[in-house]
């Protein structure tokens, strides 16, 4: 089975790639990159011109809500909307029901996920058992069974003590640890951001430092294990303050900032629609400082990784009061549009540093297959449409869950289609992709 | 002088809106409205018989899902003397001890069609998420931390008859800032209306960026307190202390209380205005709540006419009977 991508312009950051190049795939391996690969019996597929050929990109924070929450989304709808968002693969949240603390639940994730056969699918595995942040979890188990790293997400890790442990154990197979920053008692019973929008509503708030706390605690032990560590989706400018310094002291500290946190601030809780429940998230959308200070690190260096913090929740969950809604908006069918409209168009980056961000250092940080074109390599291949007019409806969105406060929205840049191991898993029928 | 001659004339003569869900959407000549209609209704509480039809075949139902007292049976009454149809639903002899929704609450209470719901709910946003799915009107009896604009528009009403105006007027709000709704709805409307507010408490209460609200914030009363033409205390909400905000009521009272002493700083006609209920020895000293500059109980009994005028502009006013 043989296919020839040509014509196409192509992005490879790890292989200092960006023009012209045809891709080569033999049975979903990526065989050969060059100018003006001979055919050779392969089925051709032209690369129209102003789409754009990237390695496959990589959400490392997703949510996909199975086991024990079916109606939020499971793996199969999951990576249904990952490859729609231009995703060939995604790590998992263990905070499902059972949480994912052992290989049974491990593999029962691997086990959907090749059954949808669309997106990979890379578990990361609990901090503690249970997430109850008492006893280690059996990390060996679960690495062996697959998990990529560990987090007690949805929490903290409960103690300074069992993250140090969590750390020190976890550097022993190589895996990062991934924390969500938070100080829980700053945090105490806050829904939103704590600033002049929550003020003026009624809403109890979140510090930022309330993150920041939880980054600066995270790098110190960091520092003292000499272990990866890496801080989920990033909001406040205190925590990038903290991540700048600790990189430069030479600390394993890496990063990653979701798309409505680039995008969004608090103003989105009472403008357009007052207590909307898909302006709730966890963290919380900050002031405009911080959504600057995110851009400014994205631009930098500073930021590792976007991540969307695919948070699915059912339509009954969140048409409720705010303060009694779950925390939590989906991503995975934004990410892009709102990459290349915010970011990209925006001119705070080029196109090769949305690639880095979206597939290189994912794969980086979690030590993934992916992140780039190398021959050799499976073909998991995103096709990019930088100009595509891009209209968000909640309503057609493949996710089971359509809590987006993005509705409505008009963007300018989109995916015109998905490859997973040399497989088009997803075709944008508003491109021009054909094949 | 009339009352009319002090204030901005009204340009409008009903409530062109569907809910009142907050002071924060009104302009100044809707509130005028409401305080010029209030007038005309007090009159109505002082006749032999305290009754209009204006509201006649108009069903209201006051939906509480907080404790309250005051402000409920201060919509009763307000409900009865226009000759509406009322019910008030409790939380506790509700649905919602069986785990159902507010939206489902509503819903099923908008089946049988009634014309207005008085929402009394812990949550900020409660009334504007039922705007989104009633047909009636909803009108704010209380939401969590946001706005309580009845309480608000009685305490305009009962500031305006006694100084005869709100603008240029120094008002002091002393207390629980953070927990607040009547704070967040009496800024709104003051501000409006042209009043130079001073907000006073200690830091761990005032809520964030609290200057950004076009109020004067202070930690030090006195400063709150000098020549003030109103002094107003918000209720300390001992049940949401928990979090260590500050050391003691004993404390509380001798930094922040308001005593005789503390009143004379303030201008030698000073109002002293409470929205209750109180906590006496805590946020005002016995003598000051019991003294002869309290109208504490006239704000309880303008609450009725000011909630009449509510009720009676949102159902469409004097529009609404010339078409009857």
């Amino acid at each position: 089975m043989k296919k020839l991508l040509r014509g196409g312009r192509v992005v490879d950051p790890v292989n200092g790639r960006d023009g012209a190049f045809d891709i080569l795939i033999v049975d979903g391996i990526i065989a050969k990159v060059g100018r003006d690969l001979p055919v050779d019996g392969a089925t051709v597929v032209d690369v129209p011109a102003g789409l754009v050929v990237v390695p496959g990109l990589i959400d490392m924070h997703v949510h996909l809500r199975e086991p024990g929450q079916e109606h939020k989304e499971t793996v199969a709808t999951g990576v249904t909307a990952a490859v729609a968002g231009g995703f060939t693969a995604v790590a998992c949240m263990p905070n499902t029901s059972p949480v994912n603390d052992s290989a049974t639940v491990t593999s029962l994730i691997l086990a959907k996920a090749a059954a949808a056969n669309l997106a990979r699918v890379y578990p990361i595995g609990a901090v503690s058992k249970g997430q109850k942040g008492e006893l280690l979890a059996d990390i060996a188990e679960l690495t062996a069974a697959g998990c990529v790293a560990i987090t007690d997400d949805g929490h903290p890790t409960a103690t300074a003590l069992l993250l140090r442990r969590a750390l020190e154990y976890a550097g022993m197979f190589g895996i990062p640890v991934v924390e969500h920053c938070e100080d829980p008692t700053l945090k105490g019973d806050g829904v939103a951001h704590e600033g002049y929008h929550a003020s003026r509503l009624g809403l109890r708030g979140i510090p930022g430092a309330c993150e920041s706390l939880g980054v600066e605690r995270g790098v110190l032990l960091a520092e003292l294990t000499g272990s990866a560590f890496h801080v989920a989706h990033m909001s406040a400018r205190g925590s990038m303050r903290a991540v700048r310094k600790a990189k430069e002291a030479g600390v394993r500290v890496t990063c990653e900032v979701a798309p409505h946190h680039f995008t969004l601030t608090d103003e989105a809780l009472g403008t357009p629609v007052p207590y909307d429940t898909n302006t709730k998230m966890n963290p919380p959308l900050r002031e405009a400082a911080d959504r600057d200070a995110m851009i400014q690190g994205i631009a930098d260096g500073t930021v590792d990784v976007i991540a969307t913090d695919h948070a699915p929740h059912h339509y009954d969950e969140k048409k409720v009061e705010f303060d009694r809604a779950p925390f939590g908006i989906v991503g995975l069918e934004t990410a892009v549009s709102l990459t290349f409209d915010r970011l990209v168009h925006a001119g705070h980056i080029p196109l090769r540093r949305m690639i880095e961000l979206l597939s290189v250092n994912p794969a980086r940080v979690l030590k993934l297959p992916g992140g780039s074109l190398s021959e050799g390599a499976a073909a998991d291949i995103t096709v990019l449409a930088p100009d595509l007019p891009v209209h968000i409806e909640a309503a057609k969105l493949r996710s089971r869950s359509k809590n987006t406060p993005f509705d409505g929205w008009q963007l300018h840049g989109g995916v015109a289609a998905t490859i997973v191991g040399g497989r088009t898993v997803y075709a944008n029928s508003d491109a021009a992709w054909k094949e | 002088m009339s009352l009319q001659e002090l204030d901005t004339r009204p340009a409008v003569t009903a409530l062109r809106r569907k809910d009142l869900l907050g002071i924060a959407d009104l302009s100044p000549e809707e509130i005028a409205l409401v305080l010029d209609t209030a007038v005309a209704m007090k009159e109505v509480g002082s006749r032999p018989i305290k009754k209009v039809p204006a509201l006649r075949g108009k069903t209201v139902v006051n939906l509480f899902f907080e404790p309250s007292t005051r402000t409920r049976t201060s919509f009763e009454i307000a409900e009865k003397r226009l000759s509406a149809d009322t019910l008030s639903v409790a939380i506790g002899t509700s649905s919602v001890v069986k785990g159902e929704t507010l939206a489902d609450t509503a819903l099923n209470l908008e089946a049988m069609s009634p014309d207005m719901i008085v929402l009394r709910h812990s949550s900020s946003g409660a009334c504007h998420l039922l705007s989104r799915i009633c047909r009636s009107a909803i009108v704010n009896a209380g939401d969590g931390t946001n706005e309580h604009p009845t309480q608000a528009l009685l305490d305009a009403l009962t500031i305006r008859e006694r100084k005869g105006r709100l603008k240029g007027l120094k008002v002091a709000i002393v207390g629980d800032l953070l927990h607040s709704r009547v704070l967040r709805s009496n800024i709104h409307l003051l501000t409006k209306m042209g009043a130079d507010v001073w907000v006073c408490g200690p830091p761990t209460l005032v809520p964030a960026e609290m200057k950004r609200f076009g109020v004067q914030v202070t930690s030090h009363v006195d400063e709150a307190v000098a020549d003030a033409d109103v002094v107003m205390l918000l209720r300390l909400q001992l049940e949401r202390m928990e979090g260590a905000y500050f050391p003691s009521q004993r404390e509380y009272f001798q930094v922040f209380g308001m005593t005789e002493a503390r009143l004379r700083l303030a201008k030698p006609d000073v109002m002293i205005m409470h929205p209750g209920p109180m906590n006496r020895g805590v946020e005002i000293a016995s003598e000051v709540a019991d003294g002869p500059f309290s109208v504490i109980l006239d704000q309880v009994a303008n609450g009725v006419a000011v909630r009449m005028a509510v009720l009676y502009l949102l159902a469409g006013g004097a529009e609404h009977e010339e078409a009857a």
